[in-house]
């Protein structure tokens, strides 16, 4: 039995760039300024309608434009499945009820930010607005997070009853998370800028927000940008087996390292946590065309979605932009992408997709 | 009908008993497990009643023998009890022998300790540690870590459902020759947090939880841990494994309602019920027992009854209980523990009671069994429901 294929059809992506009225980040602005990157704020009375705009969180809203965004490039109106990954949630709405219930002793609270705090809320408001009842799932864990709704996504694709879905990765900022994150470290010190994400000599990221959204079918289309290959997640890896892991996860699929024309490397600043990509840069990869972005987007659980993105633009555009160039290489033609992102040493995520 | 997946082990701690041994004692005496909560001080202590496991987080470290240093939350703890036993019941002794996996479910993550430090943690250094548990992916990776796996490890969050869809993703993962073997369910545990959000929507019941009664006022909250290994049948028969039973059909739907409520009709969980139905390649009459979502809340139950009636037929319905006046609503763990259940029910062949029962709904005729009740029960069918319109079925059948 031939196994159906997985194609990218549609993008929509809501990050700290401008990333969905642009063409490939030729107005991408680099901040090494700040320790949080906030997102660009889109118009969201263009999507949403302004009663409902006021109710909703933050990382809904983003999730809903992000969303329609896909759906519309792809010229689809509903999918046969929704699924998101998200790390924290509706963060911002879990602190306003958590507060809430801390600093009245448990009394006069109102529901609407528990309602909104669910890790689901986002998969949950899309199929309310499209209203499509079709599979919905949310996966919540780490830095595999999207990579888990991807793999699903492509299960579903390969199973029987599915032409289409819309696969996403949404996390938002909240500042009481962000004053913990920074009590233990997990983001930076203030004022040590400029925070490059090469070749830092420091602990901690640069944080960020955002929500990217892929509508996938079983069908290639004129304008389809991509196809996905594979996605494999495993919660564990060495610093020394990672090479060995790459060239099985490759094998897997027919292919070896020479065959891989762009590796993208979730490099996110963090000195101890980038020891992981250091092997694949200075030698499996030294030959390769080399990208990263979360100096871009900033560090969180699902800033994988935003790195999804940007090789599924260089293999539609043919082209890598210098600003996510991390080394000098350059090909003719970026026909076979890796993807590859963890945190810690823990939660690793590779995806393959080729031109199509 | 469609084979299944085998299921070769289970575990569980819940309200009513810290061994799939001791629910299954607790099942069959109606020992309830709804009591004044204990281990969190709350304002709402005397108006709510809880499913609780009267263990305190001391004593959760001792049985796991963690380290004082250690940060595990509530849930990653129970979650992590349950799932050793799970995979001792299943005789694995060598857990990355094979192609094997971990998907966990929770609602809130480490919710449990962030509210308890969530102001200290700038006064208290101890605390800092319990900052990065709150990440619900924290806690399968910490319970991946116990049992030494290492693999493809996530973590499912869709409110009530959770667990349901854990099992159902294990299920397609060893269907399609992804994972040889994969350790699936889910973990929550009592917190200020939840118990306040469902304060708030005014479904909590000030008493004992009555399914599918009249004048039923709401739900009791609980906490549990369950999980199940699921094998490939490749496994099973070269090593000659014991299957306790198999999951054979699941459906996923989405109600596409309200954030919290469910449709009048039921749709979502009429649709996931079908869809289950189509997997396991099963007609409804062939259902023996359904182990219903019933949390008590007057919305589920009338849109839960009513896509029963819509599939089953009004006076064609099978047994059906809720089994939530036993061990509380355990939000994202629920699903787990009735999966644990049902697969109780086949192998010993009962119908557990739906206590705390007097008067018939008006909307329509459905009697859930009140007393246990013995019979062959050859498949079981388990919904799970939850906010976001997330609705799910699976389908537990005896091992021929």
């Amino acid at each position: 039995m031939r196994i159906k294929k997985t194609y990218i059809n549609g993008l929509g992506c809501i990050s700290a760039q401008k990333t969905f009225d642009t063409v490939f980040l030729e107005e991408a602005e680099l901040n090494e300024n700040d320790t949080i990157l906030s997102l660009k704020v889109p118009v969201y009375k263009d999507f949403i309608p302004p009663v409902a705009i006021r109710r909703m969180a933050k990382g809904v809203k983003n999730g809903i434009v992000a969303s329609t965004l896909a759906l519309r490039d792809a010229q689809l109106e509903t999918v046969d499945a929704i699924i998101t990954g998200t790390g924290m949630g509706c963060i911002e709405d879990s602190e306003k009820f958590l507060k809430a219930i801390l600093d009245n002793n448990e009394q006069f609270l109102t529901p609407t930010s528990f309602i909104q705090s669910t890790h689901n809320t986002v998969g949950g408001q899309i199929a309310l607005g499209l209203q499509c009842k079709a599979y919905n799932l949310t996966y919540v864990n780490g830095s595999v997070s999207f990579e888990s709704a991807l793999l699903d996504a492509k299960m579903k694709i390969e199973e029987e009853d599915t032409s289409s879905v819309l696969v996403g990765g949404i996390d938002e900022t909240g500042d009481y998370t962000m004053s913990l994150f920074k009590l233990i470290g997990f983001i930076k010190e203030e004022n040590q800028s400029p925070y490059t994400v090469l070749n830092s000599t420091t602990k901690g990221v640069v944080f960020g927000e955002g929500a990217a959204f892929f509508a996938l079918e079983n069908e290639k289309k004129e304008h389809s940008y991509a196809e996905i290959l594979d996605v494999e997640i495993l919660n564990k890896l060495e610093v020394q087996d990672v090479e060995k892991r790459i060239i099985a996860f490759l094998d897997s699929n027919d292919l070896a390292i020479t065959d891989v024309d762009a590796v993208v490397l979730g490099y996110n600043g963090d000195v101890e946590s980038d020891l992981y990509y250091k092997d694949l840069a200075d030698s499996t990869f030294a030959n390769t065309p080399q990208v990263y972005y979360k100096h871009l987007s900033g560090e969180y659980d699902t800033a994988s979605a935003f790195g999804l993105w940007v090789g599924v633009k260089i293999i539609k555009n043919q082209t890598i932009p210098e600003i996510v160039k991390s080394n000098s290489l350059e090909k003719s033609a970026y026909k076979t992408i890796l993807l590859y992102n963890q945190r810690n040493g823990i939660d690793h995520g590779f995806t393959l997709i080729s031109r199509c | 009908m469609n084979k299944g997946v085998a299921i070769t082990g289970m575990g569980i701690i819940s309200s009513i008993g810290n061994t799939v041994e001791e629910n299954f004692i607790s099942l069959m005496n109606n020992k309830v497990g709804i009591t004044t909560i204990e281990n969190i001080s709350t304002v709402h202590t005397d108006v709510i009643k809880v499913g609780e496991i009267k263990k305190t987080n001391q004593q959760l470290v001792d049985d796991l023998q963690l380290s004082p240093e250690n940060n595990f939350s509530r849930t990653a703890m129970l979650g992590a009890i349950a799932a050793k036993q799970a995979v001792k019941n299943a005789g694995i002794t060598s857990i990355n022998e094979y192609k094997t996996g971990l998907i966990s479910a929770t609602s809130v993550g480490g919710m449990d300790m962030t509210e308890r430090f969530y102001y200290e943690y700038f006064e208290n250094a101890d605390t800092e540690k319990y900052i990065s548990s709150h990440n619900a992916g924290d806690i399968a990776d910490k319970i991946a870590n116990e049992l030494g796996l290492i693999g493809m490890v996530t973590t499912i969050s869709t409110a009530c459902s959770s667990a349901a869809n854990a099992i159902m993703l294990g299920a397609r993962l060893i269907k399609s020759g992804k994972l040889d073997r994969v350790i699936v369910g889910g973990t929550d545990a009592l917190s200020k947090f939840t118990i306040n959000g469902f304060k708030t929507l005014m479904i909590l019941s000030d008493g004992y939880n009555k399914p599918f009664d009249n004048d039923r006022k709401g739900l009791n909250l609980g906490e549990a841990a369950a999980y199940l290994v699921l094998e490939s049948d490749e496994i099973v028969k070269k090593e000659n494994k014991k299957v306790l039973a198999r999951v054979s059909g699941y459906g996923n739907a989405n109600d596409a309602f309200h954030q919290t409520a469910s449709s009048e009709n039921g749709d979502g969980a009429f649709l996931a019920m079908e869809k289950a139905f189509q997997v396991a390649q099963l007609k409804p009459e062939q259902i023996d027992y359904i182990n219903v979502h019933g949390t008590a809340t007057p919305n589920n139950d009338l849109s839960e009854g009513r896509a029963i009636v819509r599939l089953f037929g009004e006076n064609k319905t099978p047994d059906f209980s809720s089994t939530k006046p036993f061990t509380g609503h355990t939000l994202a763990a629920a699903a787990a523990i009735e999966a644990v259940f049902s697969v109780l029910a086949i192998q010993h062949n009962v119908v557990f009671p739906n206590l705390n029962f007097t008067t018939q709904m008006e909307e329509f005729n459905l009697v859930p069994q009140t007393t246990l009740k013995h019979a062959t029960i050859e498949h079981v069918l388990s919904n799970s429901f939850g906010f976001g319109g997330n609705c799910s079925t699976l389908i537990f059948s005896k091992c021929e």
